[in-house]
């Protein structure tokens, strides 16, 4: 999935969304993000990178039974929405994301320049 | 905290009313938690020909999951491994944690009426859908007039 920059046709962004739980993990060649979004399909997951803020988005789709009525909600709105500020050294240009049951998940690699390495002291 | 899931049950609604309000004045929560915000989420809805129950259970292996029914108690159980890294590991820094690990237990109690043959589950997108239909003598019918 390389369409990051793809806006899928994004809701109004006033509109109440659920808070996507996330776990965000920073290894020394970049981050990688975790999210729940249960119910969203491919097709409805918007990932979006502006300036500095990473934004996920997506709606939720439900194969319901006709007439059903709801006596029970646990969930009660049908998308999800979380932005992030990225900082300086996180590469915009190169993120990837893949959805796998429900669960997103994002890697940023660092910059080439703000990748760890080993300086070699030379003895004079 | 204990709630009808469904809505014919008018005492239980009643005592569902006297429990939060109570809870409003003396904050003592039932011992296993509240039954909001646990994992999965349970979504549940009535049709007239049956119940569905949707638990928002993501990133599991579906082979995994078990859905249990048992004289009218339907029981989703399973576990989800963490993402995280193992603490131990000095290489990683993990700055934020709020996604459910570890077993998960959530119990429904169906209608009476609903025939235990009949209960289909599948999972897609990280969604567990139950069916279940009512037995053929409780389905809404139309009496022909003689």
């Amino acid at each position: 999935m390389n369409d990051i920059t793809r806006t899928a046709e994004a809701p109004a962004r006033t509109e109440p969304a659920l808070l996507p739980p996330v776990d965000v993990i920073e290894d020394s060649s970049g981050i990688t993000l975790y999210a729940d979004m249960p119910g969203v399909p491919r097709e409805k997951l918007g990932l979006r990178v502006e300036g500095d803020q990473l934004t996920l988005e997506g709606e939720i789709e439900l194969a319901t039974a006709e007439g059903l009525q709801s006596t029970h909600a646990e969930l009660t709105l049908p998308r999800y929405r979380r932005a992030f500020t990225l900082s300086k050294e996180l590469d915009p240009s190169k993120v990837s994301a893949e959805l796998s049951h429900g669960v997103l998940r994002v890697r940023i690699p660092k910059m080439e320049h703000a990748q760890p390495r080993r300086i070699e002291i030379s003895v004079g | 905290m204990y709630r009808s899931l469904f809505p014919r049950d008018l005492f239980a609604e009643l005592d569902r009313l006297q429990r939060d309000l109570s809870g409003v004045f003396e904050y003592s929560p039932a011992i296993r938690g509240l039954g909001r915000g646990g994992y999965p989420a349970l979504n549940v809805g009535t049709t007239p020909t049956g119940v569905e129950v949707f638990a928002f259970a993501p990133g599991i292996d579906p082979a995994s999951i078990e859905v249990n029914l048992d004289r009218g108690v339907l029981t989703i159980a399973g576990e989800r491994k963490a993402a995280t890294p193992a603490a131990s590991d000095e290489k990683t820094t993990l700055h934020l944690n709020e996604r459910f690990a570890g077993r998960f237990r959530r119990v429904v109690s169906m209608p009476d009426d609903i025939d235990p043959a009949s209960v289909q589950a599948n999972y897609r997108d990280g969604v567990l859908r139950v069916r279940a239909e009512r037995k053929a003598a409780a389905q809404p019918r139309r009496i022909e007039v003689q």
